[in-house]
């Protein structure tokens, strides 16, 4: 349909997409991107459960130094099957699928995405890579580690590691689909007078997560087949007995898994950079330089990976140059934390659980993020690297940001995805325990990695128990900190009060439809005719 | 470290005390940086909330790049020293002295072989004596393995196919953990030992105490002859093949037109995938004994030839 015929019919079609047929089918075989994004919400929230018990289990295991209940084999096992499922299955997608799906279409004034039926068969693909994986984890025995290291992973393991493998070739394809129909979305379907300097900082960040999408993530498809082919065949081209060579498994690996670093906090960012500006009401400061730091660090951020190499035997002129660019990259990342602050300067700032969630992202993703430069400091990280220090380090940046990022969103957005608003004060505790038992989680294993232990270790030496039952104790905290959203969020969609259209007072375009929105997202296309975060300044 | 809640780990070697400081260092800045964006944050957030109606909210800034110019800046600069001076202790920590003593080191899961040059062989221990600084070349049987003493601040993946090295000079006696720190398969967290610094004269008595029938270079003069290594190589052969005599450490002109240097690396590249190694003038007709050596065996012809020195052939 294009824009003359939703003209010729406001108001649009149905109450609300939510309404808009209530089949099994009618979810299944939809092509609007508000119900795809409800299905990836549920799929990942699944995973995100999945991949949490077997935090649990870690952190269980690890609070004595023999280990409580875990053989050896199993742990390795449970820790392969998180970081697969983490990585793969919730945070990769996280953002993008759910609330990048969801408003992407809304910010640009647009009916959908610009591939509405490939948008679907991303799910589809996405779902089943996600059942594969499963099936190959839980019934195989891989434990390799969601690196997957060679020779070890083709050499020695047996069991299902090329389903695992065919399982994250397979979701690939998915987040391939996924960046393509956000790039050509943002480039085909802004509404007239959205000039790309009117986009949404949230836009922007997904735009560059998209470019990386499309990018990296063939890379990843072929290292993960020829591992395969060793595995199979012995091809020889990464096992040294058979001619290959393991550094260079090492380098397409991280080709693909640190600018996917960047896949998994961007979208966070774009958050962040909404949030602030709402509840501040004021324009967001140095709007150019966070929008273009978004693309610069998509950029830097293939050019970074040999800085998990620095002591894998790769050349110490590498090493130089690698250390030296990942301090570059961290530049950008700076400049969106000083602006964030810069847009609190003189706002009217309010505190509602989205607020506490995003100013939460910040002070975790800047410990994350300073924590990063001793990493990149080559003879720190000769003693850092592959310990505690190293655990603690990503999970600031992975959980503490983007997984404090997607709640925020969560919050941000509920009332405009489900018509419903939350009970506030459970919202406000919840954000509050998170920022609480990650810090009591992850902090103590900066000092454990300090001290020297290893990571991914079933068993460790004595001295190290009391940094690992502080660190068990504060995990107890966070997953029960986790659990409470889905209580609450879950309880509102029954009894929570109906959401105005605008509950926060926002400028986006999302805020202009109704609460939930109808199908076809706006009466009439509209007229963008101002930039965004246009918050009124008061008179002085 | 029995009892008490550890906070920092034993320094024992010369880039402890530096790499301590940088530690210092590091916290310093990044504390620095943490406290100003907390300051901020929590000032901004009391004073202009939004029931303070008294807060002046007028004359905001809207010149922003002269902030962005600044912070970048600020930013860039920090980082460029942190960045210098981790690379400055990074690459002394690359270039061992020339009177580092070599100690071989070959990984397997799941355990530390140590073959010292006397032939004294340890599994999972390592002995060395204070102030004497020890050049580690370091191979794997499997899959990779990391050498990581915490104390001494280093950590060096053992990758299979190539010999890797890593030298400490260490200051401190006592003893320490060894830990695997490169993930490799079931028992990794069991794969690690102890490093004991010890006195010269203890550490002497060490290796009289422990010496074997045979040195490790005579292993491997043994070896070199069993499997016929000297039916080419040895003195009066006539089959026209370099002699390896004195070529350890020295550049070594290649078939193919280029030149390599003569290190342990290259030593064992050319037992064990002879053609890609193969040196100019003569004709690349040495068969390769990949699969037919452990890494133990081809560290002891490594060795020999390494103790061969100057005698000509």
């Amino acid at each position: 349909m294009s824009a003359t015929t939703i003209l010729e019919l406001p108001p649009c079609r149905g109450d609300s997409y939510l309404t808009d047929g209530s089949t099994l089918t009618s979810w299944l075989l939809t092509h609007d991107h508000k119900r795809i994004a409800i299905l990836y919400c549920l799929t990942i929230t699944g995973f995100f459960l999945i991949g949490g018990a077997a935090a649990a289990l870690i952190r269980l295991n690890l609070l004595t130094p023999q280990g409580l209940l875990l053989d050896a084999e199993t742990y390795n096992r449970t820790f392969t099957l998180h970081g697969v499922v983490m990585v793969w299955l919730f945070l990769v997608p996280s953002i993008p699928t759910t609330f990048g799906n969801f408003l992407l279409p809304l910010m640009l004034g647009a009916k959908d995405l610009a591939f509405p039926r490939i948008n679907l068969l991303s799910w589809y693909l996405f779902t089943a890579s996600g059942l594969i994986v499963l099936a190959g984890l839980i019934t195989g025995s891989v434990d390799t580690g969601w690196t997957f290291y060679e020779p070890l992973s083709s050499g020695y393991s047996s069991g299902a590691l090329v389903v695992v493998l065919f399982g994250i070739f397979v979701n690939g394809f998915s987040s391939i689909l996924t960046g393509l129909n956000f790039v050509v979305s943002i480039h085909r379907l802004r509404a007239p007078g959205l000039t790309w300097y009117r986009l949404p900082i949230f836009c922007w960040s997904t735009y560059a997560t998209s470019v990386i999408l499309m990018l990296a993530t063939p890379i990843l498809a072929v290292t993960l087949l020829l591992v395969a082919a060793e595995h199979l065949w012995g091809v020889g081209v990464f096992d040294p007995t058979h001619g290959g060579d393991p550094l260079l498994f090492q380098h397409m690996f991280w080709f693909y898994s640190h600018p996917a670093v960047y896949i998994m906090i961007l979208p966070g960012m774009g958050v962040v950079s909404e949030i602030i500006p709402t509840f501040a009401r004021k324009k967001i400061f140095g709007y150019h330089f966070i929008a273009w730091s978004s693309v610069a660090i998509a950029v830097v951020g293939f050019v970074v990976w040999g800085h998990h190499m620095f002591v894998s035997g790769e050349s110490i002129y590498a090493a130089l140059v690698f250390s030296f660019l990942s301090f570059v990259v961290a530049v950008p990342s700076a400049i969106k934390v000083f602006n964030w602050l810069a847009t609190l300067h003189k706002g009217s700032i309010s505190f509602e659980a989205p607020m506490l969630y995003a100013l939460g992202f910040i002070l975790l993703f800047t410990i994350g993020g300073l924590t990063g430069l001793f990493l990149a400091t080559l003879a720190f990280d000769e003693h850092a690297t592959a310990t505690y220090f190293v655990v603690a380090h990503f999970h600031y940046i992975m959980v503490g940001g983007m997984v404090s990022a997607y709640f925020a969103a969560l919050h941000f957005w509920w009332p405009k995805v489900t018509g419903r608003l939350y009970p506030e004060s459970w919202a406000r505790f919840a954000a509050i325990l998170i920022f609480f038992g990650f810090n009591l989680t992850f902090f103590p294993q900066f000092i454990l990695g300090y001290l020297g232990m290893p990571r991914r270790y079933a068993t460790y030496p004595p001295e190290f128990q009391v940094w690992n039952v502080f660190s068990s104790a504060g995990a107890s905290i966070l997953a029960a900190a986790y659990i409470l959203p889905l209580l609450y969020l879950g309880w509102s969609l029954v009894r929570g009060e109906r959401a105005p259209s605008n509950p926060w007072g926002a400028t986006g375009l999302e805020w202009q439809t109704p609460s939930p929105p109808p199908t076809d997202n706006f009466a009439r296309t509209p007229r963008v005719t101002r930039p965004p975060y246009d918050y009124p300044e008061p008179t002085v | 470290m029995n009892g008490g809640v550890p906070f920092l780990p034993p320094s024992a070697s010369n880039f402890a005390g530096e790499f301590n400081i940088l530690f210092a260092g590091l916290l310093a800045i990044t504390s620095a940086v943490l406290g100003l964006v907390v300051l901020l944050m929590f000032r901004f957030c009391a004073h202009y909330r939004r029931n303070n109606k008294t807060a002046d909210r007028g004359h905001q800034t809207r010149k922003s790049w002269r902030w962005e110019v600044g912070w970048t800046t600020g930013s860039f600069v920090v980082f460029l020293g942190l960045y210098a001076w981790g690379a400055d202790i990074y690459l002394r920590e690359h270039h061992p002295p020339a009177k580092a003593e070599d100690i071989y080191v070959v990984g397997k899961r799941w355990m530390w072989k140590v073959e010292h040059q006397g032939g004294q062989r340890e599994i999972n221990t390592l002995h060395v004596a204070l102030n004497q600084p020890v050049r580690l070349v370091m191979t794997s049987q499997d899959v990779i393995h990391g050498f990581f003493v915490p104390a001494f601040r280093l950590k060096q993946d053992v990758v299979p196919g190539r010999y890797v090295t890593l030298w400490f000079d260490p200051d401190q006696l006592g003893t320490y953990q060894l830990f695997c720190s490169q993930f490799c398969g079931t028992a990794h967290a069991e794969m690690g030992g102890n490093v004991t610094v010890m006195a010269p004269g203890d550490f002497a008595k060490w290796l009289a105490a422990n010496a074997s029938d045979a040195t490790l270079s005579g292993d491997g003069a043994a070896l070199f002859h069993r499997i016929g290594c000297d039916g080419c190589h040895g003195a009066g052969s006539t089959v026209p093949a370099p002699s390896l005599a004195g070529i350890y450490g020295q550049p070594v002109a290649l078939r193919d037109g280029g030149s390599a240097l003569a290190d342990d690396d290259f030593i064992r590249g050319a037992i064990l995938e002879p053609a890609q190694h193969a040196a100019a003038g003569f004709a690349p007709v040495m068969p390769s004994f990949a699969g037919q050596l452990d890494e133990e065996q081809v560290v002891s012809l490594v060795a020999y030839i390494k103790s061969l020195g100057s005698v000509p052939r």
